[in-house]
């Protein structure tokens, strides 16, 4: 804004240059994204739920502003005197003419070290190799020793056996107890890997310990534990912590698991899965055997074909046709035969019965008895007055003889 | 694969053991190389195992066992400490 000479500088309102102020303060990226670290003072807790507090340390004093949604979220129990690290931006409280800390996350004073300390290890050990994915070795499809390293009382170890116990009973389960936090653990976790390696010759290791803060899960972070598992002859999966947390001994292992539980379940089929598995086998087996015997079959059916066509059968069967024609035409010439006899017969029949007595008398003539029945043959052996019976082919009459005339006596 | 001739000995199998059997014996049937007598004897061998697989996924209990609990160990611990 150029000013004209003539006039006095033009004054803005507070309003305006709080603003500006605003602007300035809430456009520097640095301002947007930092971590201040200081003691809490003047803490309170309206029942809004947001949070207000004092960062302080020796010379000089931030306000800071925690909202509710993030308050509910913290994981640092907050109290006056408590050092501690805040994460969040600047901002500008226009009313009060304040800057203020916007705070969306606080950790313990000394976890920003702790951190530094994590980066530079993980360089060092990355730089030597130990991370490197072609050391990562496959786990096996189905251990049937599986080895866990963890604490012998922590949920961790319960979720794993009842993860274990539903997917892959079959396995046999080695548990190497040990610490895991506190200044031992990392000792203590070495010793359970090399134990169980050497006592009980796993299929896999699971190393895992439930969710906890950044400190809980130190040990895990520890460099003899992450050589340790580097060094293990038997596959690691990691599961620390939750699905955020990652450590250097995830790094180092074989498979990461987000959770204890993630980790029993990567390391083992299903059982479900295995049974349709077997019940697939099963299927094939059946099929297998069906074709099989098909097969079988139908070189049987082809066999049997051939067969047929070479066999003397077809021949016998051939000679028995020729043998049935020859039969019916012998039955034939008999028949004929015994016709013509028959024919024979009755013609003879026939002029044996012209030749009988009764044949004759159809033809007209007759016969002459006397009563006693003898048969008149000569005209001389009747007188007149003779009574005769004459017989004709269909009965008698009874006649007298009235007269004779006169014959010649034959001989006879 | 060489099938035998008592089931009996299919109880004792892992189920590794008798399930890897059974793929072999699928295989070998599935290739169809085999007589028909190898092959029915196979087939009811296979059948075997997978009932004996089935079984195990039924009725398996995981078995569990401490490392600290065996005195072998205990010394271990202590020349680790």
């Amino acid at each position: 804004m150029k000013q004209l000479p003539l006039f006095q500088p033009p004054s803005i309102t507070v309003a305006d240059l709080t603003r500006y102020l605003r602007d300035l303060l809430e456009g520097d990226e640095l301002l947007r994204d930092l971590w201040v670290q200081g003691e809490i003072s003047n803490l309170s807790r309206p029942t809004s739920g947001h949070l207000y507090f004092t960062l302080k340390d020796s010379s000089a004093a931030l306000r800071c502003v925690v909202w509710r949604s993030t308050a509910a979220r913290l994981r640092v129990t907050m109290q006056n005197g408590l050092a501690v690290e805040a994460h969040g931006s600047i901002g500008v409280y226009e009313r009060d003419g304040q800057y203020q800390l916007y705070v969306d996350a606080v950790r313990p004073a000394g976890e920003g070290q702790l951190f530094q300390e994590f980066m530079r290890l993980k360089a060092r050990l990355e730089a030597e190799g130990l991370f490197d994915e072609e050391r990562k070795r496959p786990v096996p499809a189905r251990p049937q020793r599986i080895g866990i390293v963890t604490s012998p009382t922590g949920a961790a170890l319960q979720d794993m056996l009842n993860t274990l116990r539903q997917r892959y009973p079959l396995a046999e389960v080695i548990v190497a107890p040990c610490a895991v936090q506190g200044d031992d653990a990392p000792l203590e976790i070495v010793a359970a890997l090399m134990s169980l390696c050497r006592l009980a010759e796993p299929d896999v290791i699971l190393l895992a310990r439930g969710g906890g803060s950044l400190e809980d899960l130190w040990a895990f972070n520890d460099e003899r534990v992450v050589r340790a598992i580097a060094a293990s002859p038997v596959p690691v999966i990691t599961g620390v912590g939750h699905e955020t947390d990652f450590t250097l001994a995830d790094f180092a292992s074989d498979l990461r698991a987000p959770t204890p539980t993630g980790a029993a379940v990567l390391a083992t089929p299903n059982r479900a899965d295995l049974m349709v598995e077997v019940l697939g086998l099963q299927e094939r087996l059946r099929d297998a055997l069906t074709l099989h015997l098909n097969r079988r079959r139908q070189d049987l059916d082809f066999a049997l074909h051939r067969l047929e066509r070479a066999s003397p059968l077809l021949r016998i069967r051939s000679e028995r046709q020729r043998l049935d024609g020859l039969q019916e035409r012998a039955r034939r010439a008999v028949r004929q035969a015994l016709a013509l006899q028959r024919a024979h017969w009755q013609a003879r029949v026939n002029r044996l019965q012209a030749l009988s007595p009764a044949a004759i008398l159809r033809r007209g003539f007759a016969l002459v008895e006397r009563p006693d029945g003898s048969l008149v043959r000569s005209a001389a052996q009747v007188q007149p007055g003779d009574a005769v019976d004459i017989r004709l082919w269909d009965g008698h009459v009874a006649a007298r003889i009235e007269d004779r005339p006169p014959f010649k006596e034959s001989s006879a | 694969m060489k099938p035998q001739n008592h089931p009996d000995d299919i109880q004792s199998l892992s189920y590794e053991q008798a399930f890897a059997e059974l793929e072999a014996i699928v295989a070998g049937l599935e290739a169809n190389q085999k007589s028909l007598d190898e092959a029915l004897v196979l087939f009811e061998r296979g059948q075997a195992l997978a009932a004996h697989c089935a079984a195990l996924l039924d009725r398996a209990e995981l078995r569990i066992r401490q490392l600290g609990e065996t005195s072998a160990l205990t010394s271990e611990n202590g020349e680790d400490d």
